[in-house]
């Protein structure tokens, strides 16, 4: 179907930079919007701790103070959120995907094709293992040189930025290995199970 | 499950036209769309709407749809945002008889649905009622002894009098429902003798308007991050269960977020 004209509509074309940068229906914000389901969680990092994790074998639990032990890696990327907005060049630090999941084989965790988050407030996403792996993914810990705010998912948030903001699972706890895709929480809400903004894949049945 | 994904179709983009517009304050308005083909809907539920200028550039945004589930059209709510690329022109230029693309509906979380049960708490702010509002439409068009089995409050945060949207209809539903209760609170320029809240929305004010914890309400809170944010967490303060507290905000950019 051929769109058709919004009589009057001009709009305000971004520069060609960012046009080049922007995936088809996003725009550019300078803002940095806050989304979530429901309130935010505020877990004390004397209590939190993170969870590499996989059916029938033990799992690797960090402390904070083991996890801020792990090498991390500052992070410069642009953000794609499926409410329209993107964001360029945000600045975070974290741990690498590869780096837990390296340390997982070490005690005997097996990758498995696909992986779910699962987070404080019973939040959940699902992506696949190649969505995680290769320097594609990272556990977030600081945004702009300081930590995390709770807003936006601190103390730590799943940042994957290649694929809409919502698989950047705020407030993430867990990582678990899964033999087959499982949708997650807004995945069973309608929304789709990979969501790559290049290919506009926002909701469930887009290509 | 991942078959059913794999064979799920697209939400279609279709074509509606603008019937009536409704002007509800000096920086919001109503599109009621004629939209052929509409599946229909869940209150609180959003639609994205796509622009397209005659060189063929192209923008989205995404609203909450105001009308209830099977009224034969759909209404859009929106509010003029200071330097709006999309809402300036969906406020100030869209005319009657005029166009626009829009697919939906979208989103599963923020709905409600009389068969969900009450009480129902909603907060919200400036154009957070949107959802809200759909909420109870929805509601007050069920059988009186649905809608009483399904008591229901709404807490909702103003500049001024003069920017309430939905003011009449909200007093209206009021008035003819024992078993509704409009709270408004007027933050920047309460009337003279304006009886009612002045402020904020804080948790003293909530844990007056709301429901104790043990009756368990639905609660659902929709405004810009500030207000959702506080809340929100003064709600989970009072003790009510984290998992009964859907919120969903109205970003700077515009758009539910």
């Amino acid at each position: 179907m051929t769109s058709p004209i919004s009589r009057g509509f001009r709009g305000r074309r971004p520069n060609a930079g960012a046009a080049a940068r922007l995936p088809p229906g996003q725009y550019e914000t300078h803002d940095f919007p806050v989304l979530s389901a429901g309130p935010t969680p505020h877990t004390p990092l004397a209590k939190w701790s993170f969870t590499l994790g996989a059916r029938g074998a033990p799992s690797v639990t960090w402390s904070w103070d083991e996890f801020e032990a792990l090498p991390h890696e500052t992070i410069t990327r642009d953000i794609h959120c499926v409410t329209k907005w993107s964001k360029f060049d945000t600045v975070w630090t974290g741990v690498s995907i590869d780096t837990i999941i390296a340390a997982g084989a070490e005690k005997g965790i097996a990758p498995a094709p696909y992986v779910v988050a699962v987070c404080d407030g019973g939040y959940t996403t699902n992506l696949p293992l190649a969505d995680v792996t290769g320097g594609k993914a990272w556990i977030a810990v600081g945004y702009d040189d300081k930590p995390l705010h709770p807003e936006h998912g601190g103390p730590a948030r799943l940042l994957v930025p290649h694929l809409y903001f919502w698989k950047s699972a705020k407030w993430v706890r867990e990582l678990h290995f899964r033999d087959h895709d499982e949708p997650g929480f807004w995945e069973a809400l309608g929304y789709h199970m990979r969501g790559d903004p290049w290919k506009e894949q926002r909701y469930t049945g887009d290509a | 499950m991942t078959g059913d994904v794999a064979e799920a179709r697209p939400i279609a983009w279709r074509i509606g036209t603008v019937h009536e517009i409704i002007a509800e304050t000096s920086r919001v308005r109503t599109l009621v769309l004629d939209v052929p083909g509409w599946p229909g809907h869940r209150a609180g539920q959003h639609v994205d709407v796509r622009l397209t200028a005659e060189d063929g550039y192209q923008t989205e945004r995404s609203y909450s749809i105001a009308s209830p589930p099977g009224d034969p059209r759909i209404s859009l709510t929106i509010e003029r945002l200071e330097d709006g690329e999309v809402s300036s022109y969906l406020v100030d230029e869209l005319r009657e008889g005029d166009t626009v693309e829009l697919r939906g509906p979208i989103g599963g979380h923020f709905v409600w649905s009389v068969r969900d049960g009450g009480p129902l708490m909603l907060v919200g702010g400036g154009s957070g009622i949107v959802p809200l509002m759909a909420m109870l439409r929805h509601r007050a068009s069920a059988p009186d002894g649905v809608r009483r089995a399904t008591p229901a409050r709404l807490l909702y945060s103003s500049r001024s009098w003069r920017e309430v949207i939905y003011r009449d209809e909200l007093a209206h539903l009021a008035d003819t429902d024992d078993s509704l209760r409009v709270i408004h609170t007027l933050t920047r320029e309460p009337p003279p003798s304006w009886p009612g809240y002045a402020r904020r929305i804080d948790r003293a004010m909530l844990a007056e308007v709301t429901w104790p914890a043990s009756a368990h309400p639905h609660i659902y809170v929709c405004g810009g991050t500030p207000l959702v944010e506080t809340a929100a967490k003064a709600l989970v303060e009072l003790d009510y269960e984290p998992t009964s507290i859907r919120t969903e905000r109205f970003g700077p950019t515009g758009g539910p977020a």
